[in-house]
């Protein structure tokens, strides 16, 4: 049993660490934090000169064809980093979505742009309250041209481009939904900056007004794509959510150690022992569980689909139960705008909710082992 | 990334397969797949004869202890051929259950401690399952604090002479031997005046007494000791050091990797696809689902949490911390599980005849067996102090007795 990163993965880790210590400390992150930039421009430029954007991008599309064990550990180092870079809107779900069902000219047309840099793409999906559903689909694709509305759209402020799920029939079922492709630089879209509790990534309302579209895969075919590159994105976000909170347990480790109350390391007692130990034990949970997904997703194994919602039910559990406890250990200077703390916790509950939330994955789950079980 | 075995992995697992497929006792196989939690009971046998009669064949074919050295009875196979054995052995894996004392804890410490003479005399037979041997350490006042223990052992010329008494050993009243530690020195810190032993169960002034458990059931033991005599030469390590002893012991129970934990989820799972509720299927109702699929990604956590581990051993490296997880997570939830379940069913979920209970009544009985879960072999609060120190780095605990002669700690809590 070889259940582990290769060695080559490894030290590709230990690269986007030291990269990303150097290029994206808090203080970068606070830029955009405290809206000075509406993302790190020189940090995703660094990061497609490093290969990462193009990853999992086969070479005949510009990319560094490596693969996907390869993205889950770069993910995960962007999730510890809190990198302020549209990475998982355009490399987990537009990339994604592109390489499932583009036709080749369309890969021409993206990939190369966004393993370079020059493209910041998204997933269009949500439509105001709810989790992910066909019937949700409002907005309307007739005629080749966009009508509707569409929020919250990750990173959407900032893109180029933008896959988005359309209605293109009214049977009701699944095959009602079509992809398309929208350049956002073509007009036809209005694009208004919405605020969240997470300041590092933004997020935005697209309005669709008779907007020029181009078919991505087959009519009909849309809703089958939009489920597997939520489960591909799912399992990659779990790394980014993984690394998130081993870097929030460490954060209040470090503090514990350093901390002196009642004349000793608060780190020496018991509550407080017992809080970082638990969340130890959520974060190699969830660690655990995401190799899982990370094995399946490399392998397009068949139990990608519930590989996919145990890595994110586990990983979204891991991070919001390091990244709160991390604040209660450090106490009131957890809570000040100056420690990193928030930042963390911010990050947790946005990126919880972000590609569905909790009881959907969960919901999802439990039909993906029926289904198993009556196999 | 994957989960195959290397070409050596593959053979070995192929030749264990057909010993495994050749000699089990197929018998038993359909009543072992169906206990799953708790001890194991065979209807119409005695659980300890069918073991030893398979621990036995597995001696003979040399698959017993087998990652022990051949002249101590094991084969000097790898951890990971262990760990393959283990997966081939299967159900019938449960009946080694009363050697896993010795095997996993007596045995390392009797390897790591013992002369020549000793390791030659006592560990083949422990091996091979003819003798079963017990652990001695817990005491009524001196649990997860086990140094504070108050068994006395006096120095009479080339013997040691034994009082006081323990608790929750397994097995003691089918034992032949036991790994007893006893104070020999009162006067200084507890962990100094400590000396480690083993004895023979059947020698004059032992005498054991089935507890009474919480959950009706009778599993452990009391073991007195009344003036019991017991050679120097069964001393294990010198006199004064049966703390470090101890450790041998206690690592090792802590060290067993790919074991099979309960976790409750799949029989759960099960239980929710068949309860019929008001508005239909238990598993149909959104607030099940999300608790068991809490649960479900617990239970997968755990598995391949352990499937890093044997990766590591595959690999010939030392697995990391993670596997220290393992039971202070499926306690916990085991508890949880049974609760939910008997919830599920409202009033009805508290009746345990027979005629009433859903899924044979193995809710009811895990809710009255998991307190033990979460205590035996480390309770979770010792469990957590572990991750926090040891994992962590965290500061240990302030001990208010550590540079306390034995006999000055104080006895009562008020």
């Amino acid at each position: 049993m070889n259940f582990d990163f290769s060695d080559e993965q490894k030290q590709m880790r230990d690269e986007a660490r030291k990269f990303l210590s150097e290029q994206c400390p808090p203080k970068a992150v606070r830029e955009v934090l405290d809206g000075k930039a509406p993302y790190d421009k020189s940090l995703w430029k660094g990061l497609a000169e490093m290969g990462f954007l193009g990853v999992a991008i086969p070479e005949q599309f510009g990319g560094a064809g490596a693969g996907h064990l390869e993205l889950c550990v770069i993910a995960e180092e962007m999730g510890r980093a809190l990198a302020p870079v549209p990475f998982s809107s355009t490399v987990y779900l537009a990339a994604e979505a592109i390489l499932i069902a583009g036709s080749d000219a369309q890969k021409q047309k993206w990939l190369p742009k966004i393993a370079s840099g020059d493209a910041i793409g998204t997933l269009a999906l949500f439509e105001g309250k709810g989790n992910p559903s066909p019937k949700a689909v409002k907005v309307t694709a007739n005629g080749g041209v966009l009508n509707g509305v569409k929020k919250p759209v990750p990173d959407g402020a900032i893109a180029d481009f933008a896959v988005v799920a359309a209605r293109t029939g009214s049977s009701g079922r699944e095959s009602d939904i079509s992809l398309f492709i929208v350049d956002l630089k073509a007009g036809g879209v209005e694009v208004k900056s919405l605020t969240n509790i997470d300041l590092t990534r933004g997020q935005a309302e697209f309005t669709f007004k008779d907007a020029k579209a181009e078919p991505l895969g087959a009519a009909g075919e849309g809703w089958g794509v939009i489920t597997q590159v939520l489960d591909r994105a799912a399992v990659l976000t779990a790394f980014e959510q993984v690394g998130g909170a081993d870097r929030a347990l460490e954060m209040g480790r470090d503090y514990a150690l350093d901390r002196i109350a009642f004349g000793r390391p608060i780190g020496s007692f018991q509550a407080v022992k017992h809080m970082l130990a638990d969340m130890y034990v959520s974060a190699t949970l969830a660690r655990s569980n995401c190799y899982y997904g990370a094995w399946a997703l490399s392998t397009n194994a068949g139990e990608l689909p519930e590989a996919a919602a145990a890595a994110r039910i586990s990983a979204t559990q891991a991070f919001q139960h390091c990244a709160k406890n991390n604040i209660q250990v450090h106490g009131g200077m957890g809570f000040t705008w100056e420690f990193d703390c928030h930042m963390y916790y911010r990050r947790a509950n946005a990126v919880a909710l972000g590609l569905g939330s909790l009881s959907y994955w969960e919901d999802a789950l439990i039909d993906r082992m029926r289904k198993k079980n009556a196999a | 990334m994957n989960f195959d075995d290397t070409p050596q992995e593959a053979e070995f697992r192929a030749i264990a397969r057909k010993w495994i497929a050749a000699n089990a006792p197929k018998e038993f196989e359909e009543e072992l797949s169906k206990s799953s939690l708790g001890r194991i009971r065979l209807a119409k046998h005695d659980m300890v004869e069918v073991g030893k009669a398979w621990q036995k064949k597995k001696a003979e074919g040399g698959w017993a202890c087998l990652h022990w050295p051949k002249e101590y009875g094991g084969r000097g196979a790898t951890p990971i051929e262990r760990v393959i054995w283990q997966q081939e052995e299967g159900v019938y894996g449960k009946l080694t259950q009363p050697f896993q004392i010795g095997e996993g804890m007596c045995g390392p410490t009797v390897m790591a401690w013992g002369s020549e003479d000793a390791k030659r005399r006592y560990l083949p037979k422990l091996a091979s399952g003819e003798e079963i041997w017990c652990q001695l350490f817990s005491e009524p006042s001196a649990g997860s604090d086990v140094a504070g223990l108050r068994t006395r052992a006096e120095k009479k010329g080339d013997n040691w002479v034994v009082n006081g008494q323990k608790i929750w050993t397994s097995g003691a009243h089918y034992s032949d031997y036991g790994l007893l530690i006893a104070r020999t020195d009162p006067n200084v810190p507890k962990h100094k005046g400590l000396t480690m032993f083993f004895l023979d169960m059947k020698s004059p002034g032992v005498e054991v007494r089935p507890i009474k458990q919480a959950n009706g059931m009778q599993e452990f033991n009391e073991v007195y000791f009344t003036d019991v005599v017991i050679p120097d030469s069964q001393r294990l390590g010198a006199v004064g050091e049966g703390w470090s002893v101890s450790l041998t012991t206690l690592m090792n129970e802590r060290m067993s990797i790919g074991s099979r934990l309960a976790t409750g989820v799949p029989e759960m799972f099960e239980f929710c696809s068949n309860l019929m509720l008001e508005d239909g299927l238990a598993i149909d109702d959104p607030a099940v689902r999300s608790k068991l699929a809490s649960w479900a990604v617990k239970a997968s956590g755990l598995k391949y949490t352990s499937y890093r581990a044997i990766s590591a051993l595959s690999k010939g490296e030392r697995p990391g911390p993670e596997n220290s997880i393992g039971k202070l997570v499926s306690g916990l939830m085991l508890q949880d599980i049974a609760t939910y379940a008997m919830d599920l069913e409202g009033a009805a979920g508290s009746l345990t005849g027979a005629d009433e209970e859903q899924a044979n009544g193995q809710f009811q009985q895990m809710l009255l067996s998991s307190p033990s879960m979460r205590i035996a072999g480390g309770t979770d609060e010792i469990l957590r102090n572990i991750i926090a120190e040891r994992v962590l780095g965290l500061p240990g605990d302030i001990r208010v007795d550590k540079d306390v002669p034995y006999n000055k700690i104080p006895t009562k809590g008020r």
